[in-house]
């Protein structure tokens, strides 16, 4: 074991954390955003949204995450270039870059796995609370905002910190689409420096940490949320 | 646009390409479903009957691997693996070998998998009422026959669920070995659009392989969990 080559790799491995982090966390916040109106419309949309929803769902599920960030990384990435507007936008640093793309697929995963989960959960939430608020003649709009949401939430929120970790595991895959974040970042120190299992036994070693983090982190919430048992 | 009809003539002309990664990608993942089952039993029946120190290293087993991604476990171990087959035989004065990529890949996925279904299978075998693991004993059956006429039939129906899910992210994971370079359906496709440049038409065609395996398989473990749930109350 030589760990020599840690303190001179040290800025590159704590950039690869932050980008890992920062994946995770726009991959959660835009992924569950969208992941509401996917379960919602399974449950009480139009048909065709239904079917739109439900179809979205599993395309996502049935079929693994690295396809899908290569078509978006490989197909997007060689379809914008060649049009003109995109190419003179001010968004086009953003969209030559692969940390956009790894963005995209994990929001889209995401929201795919966890629009399943939301229209479970809006689905358990008791017949009664429902036709209560409707009672008490409050508009569609505010009984989604201000018992169906926020009850499907409380019904998800046990599952969400397993979902939260899964998602973290899958963000090493950004590493093939040239996004040095933590594991990217152990295979740029394996390259120079020809050692192996030093650098993915550390990498190692900080999921471990983050997944323990993020499991506290779940634990604290859940000790917010006011429960009767 | 994306498609052409230049797309399909590329598709047609790349079939036997994909079609092969398809059948790879297959062959891998049912291998290593199978191997990764067979670790699971072993280390469930452990977890359950095991001494401490066995249930111990289970645990450790178990929460390291569930706990790691699986792209960097693949690469640990890809290496990790070879290296010490390699070192061994050097070691007994044999000469290094080129370890078979399908080999690696299939030990590589199922000692990741092993772990899951470990958790999959402890949790089933733990679901069967003790009243009829009692009984098995009183009538003074073997272990063994209790395992195959009690155990094993009693924890189906509680296990195809897990198992089904295990055999989706098997197949689904099993394009992580791309990244260790073997050519299975995601290598293949990767391949086949650098090479063309279609990259839509290929990574769509992919896409669609591997929804097809996943639809398949949904409705094969649903058929499996109706015939293993025979004689059980009716669910809701």
């Amino acid at each position: 074991m030589d760990f020599s080559w840690f303190p001179q790799y040290l800025p590159m491995i704590l950039e690869g954390i932050w980008l890992t982090i920062l994946l995770l966390v726009i991959s959660l916040s835009f992924g569950f955003a969208l992941a509401v109106p996917i379960g919602l419309v399974q449950v009480t949309g139009p048909r065709w949204l239904k079917w739109l929803a439900a179809g979205f769902c599993t395309v996502i599920r049935g079929t693994p995450l690295l396809i899908q960030l290569w078509l978006l990384y490989y197909g997007l990435g060689s379809f914008f270039p060649q049009i003109p507007w995109i190419r003179d936008s001010f968004l086009w640093p953003v969209l030559r870059e692969g940390f956009f793309y790894a963005a995209l697929a994990f929001t889209l995963s995401f929201a795919g796995y966890e629009g399943a989960v939301m229209k479970g959960a809006f689905l358990s939430v008791p017949k009664g609370e429902l036709e209560a608020a409707r009672a008490f003649g409050m508009s569609p709009w505010t009984v989604l905002r201000r018992i169906w949401l926020p009850r499907a939430f409380r019904i998800v929120l046990p599952t969400l910190g397993g979902e939260t970790i899964l998602q973290l595991k899958a963000t090493p895959l950004a590493a093939t689409v040239t996004v040095i974040e933590l594991y990217g970042a152990s295979y740029q120190v394996r390259q120079d420096t020809y050692r192996v299992y030093e650098p993915l036994l550390m990498v190692a070693a900080i999921y471990l940490a983050l997944t323990y983090l993020i499991t506290r982190a779940f634990a604290y919430i859940e000790r917010q949320v006011p429960q009767r048992r | 646009m994306f498609f052409a009809a230049s797309s399909l003539e590329l598709l047609a002309t790349w079939k036997g390409t994909l079609l092969n990664g398809a059948l790879s990608t297959l062959q891998i993942s049912f291998l290593a479903y199978v191997f990764g089952l067979l670790l699971g039993l072993a280390g469930a029946m452990g977890k359950i009957a095991g001494g401490k120190y066995l249930k111990g290293l289970l645990d450790v087993y178990t929460t390291v691997i569930r706990s790691l991604p699986e792209l960097l476990l693949i690469v640990m171990l890809y290496y990790l693996g070879t290296d010490t087959l390699n070192r061994m035989l050097q070691g007994l004065g044999y000469e290094a070998i080129r370890i078979n990529g399908f080999i690696a890949a299939v030990v590589v996925l199922g000692f990741v998998m092993g772990a899951y279904a470990t958790e999959v299978l402890r949790g089933a075998i733990q679901a069967i009422p003790v009243g009829q693991v009692e009984a098995a004993k009183a009538y003074g059956m073997s272990p063994f026959l209790r395992f195959r006429r009690i155990i094993l039939p009693a924890m189906l129906p509680y296990a195809i669920p897990g198992m089904s899910n295990l055999w989706l992210n098997t197949t689904k994971d099993s394009a992580l070995v791309a990244v260790v370079g073997y050519s299975e359906l995601a290598l293949a496709t990767k391949q086949a659009a650098g090479g063309t440049k279609a990259y839509f038409t290929f990574f769509c065609a992919a896409a669609l392989i591997y929804l097809i395996i996943s639809l398949v398989s949904l409705r094969l473990f649903g058929t499996l969990e109706t015939y293993v749930r025979r004689g059980q109350p009716k669910l809701g």
